[in-house]
């Protein structure tokens, strides 16, 4: 396990919107922004939908009907700091075990009253990586990561 | 690290490479034997391998007269560069739709509908 994949993945940006808006259009608003790639259904993507309390689920709804979970609001604080667990497994499926998932946290400060930063922090990789680990003992291994980065490559160029 | 998972996703981006990185993830293979599991020449598969290799997602090793290939555990780092365009991509979407008017409150005094 390299020390790369226990580092977060942070990214910050600035938007032209007050903060209680940002916080707004980032959690209620979510379908309205959302990459319609970013998906786990094995059909095309309806909706994108995060529930607003501590305690919801954040999941897509398909054109088929059905809903793919990709976790839960660990944190609510609205309109300053919400935490999601990203409960996407290596097999590109909805993990159920908060422990074998990374988790999301998007932190909103006011810079002034119509300019909002968000700073967002992706970690756990290294609860992804055990898999991986585990794989290079045995021969038969779950797949680990490699299944996970089909599944990036496929979502990230469509 | 941005330019290694640039050259991982590129890497990925072509259907056979995700074959034989799916074969790879069941343990380590001959070029012969990857061969046989997929519609494709032996020199098709190892030219794969090599782009593979090159994008630090596989690598090799000689094991008595064969050469064997595996998955490149360090590559566990490219999922986390995955995520960093995953999210570099979202919070651009996510910043056209903060700004634009369609998310301005209705109180806004700027907001032209039908624009």
């Amino acid at each position: 396990m390299s020390q790369a994949t226990e580092t977060p993945v942070r990214q910050s940006i600035t938007v032209e919107a007050p903060i209680e808006r940002a916080f707004t259009v980032f959690t209620e608003k979510i379908d309205s922004w959302w990459p319609r790639d970013y998906k786990i259904g094995a059909t095309d993507m309806k909706a994108a939908v995060l529930e607003t309390r501590q305690g919801g689920r954040w999941y897509e709804q398909d054109e088929d009907g059905s809903e793919c979970t990709w976790g839960q609001v660990l944190a609510w604080e609205p309109p300053t700091r919400v935490v999601l667990s990203w409960q996407i497994s290596v097999q590109w499926q909805y993990e159920p075990e908060l422990a074998k998932s990374t988790e999301v946290e998007i932190r909103f400060t006011a810079e002034s009253d119509t300019r909002t930063r968000v700073d967002l922090e992706h970690r756990g990789f290294d609860r992804l990586g055990a898999g991986a680990e585990e794989m290079y003992g045995a021969v038969s291994g779950e797949g680990g990561w490699s299944r996970m980065l089909v599944g990036f490559a496929a979502a990230v160029t469509g | 690290m941005a330019t290694y998972g640039g050259e991982a996703l590129a890497a990925l981006g072509d259907p056979t490479r995700q074959a034989i990185v799916e074969l790879l993830a069941d343990g380590p293979r001959a070029v012969g034997d990857i061969a046989a599991h997929l519609p494709v020449s032996r020199p098709a598969v190892s030219q794969h391998l090599r782009v593979l290799k090159e994008a630090g997602l596989v690598t090799d090793r000689q094991d008595g007269t064969r050469r064997l290939y595996q998955l490149d555990p360090g590559g566990a780092d490219a999922v986390r560069a995955f995520v960093d365009r995953f999210w570099s991509r979202a919070l651009t979407a996510f910043k056209s739709a903060v700004e634009s008017d369609e998310n301005d409150p209705e109180e806004s005094e700027t907001h032209e509908p039908g624009d």
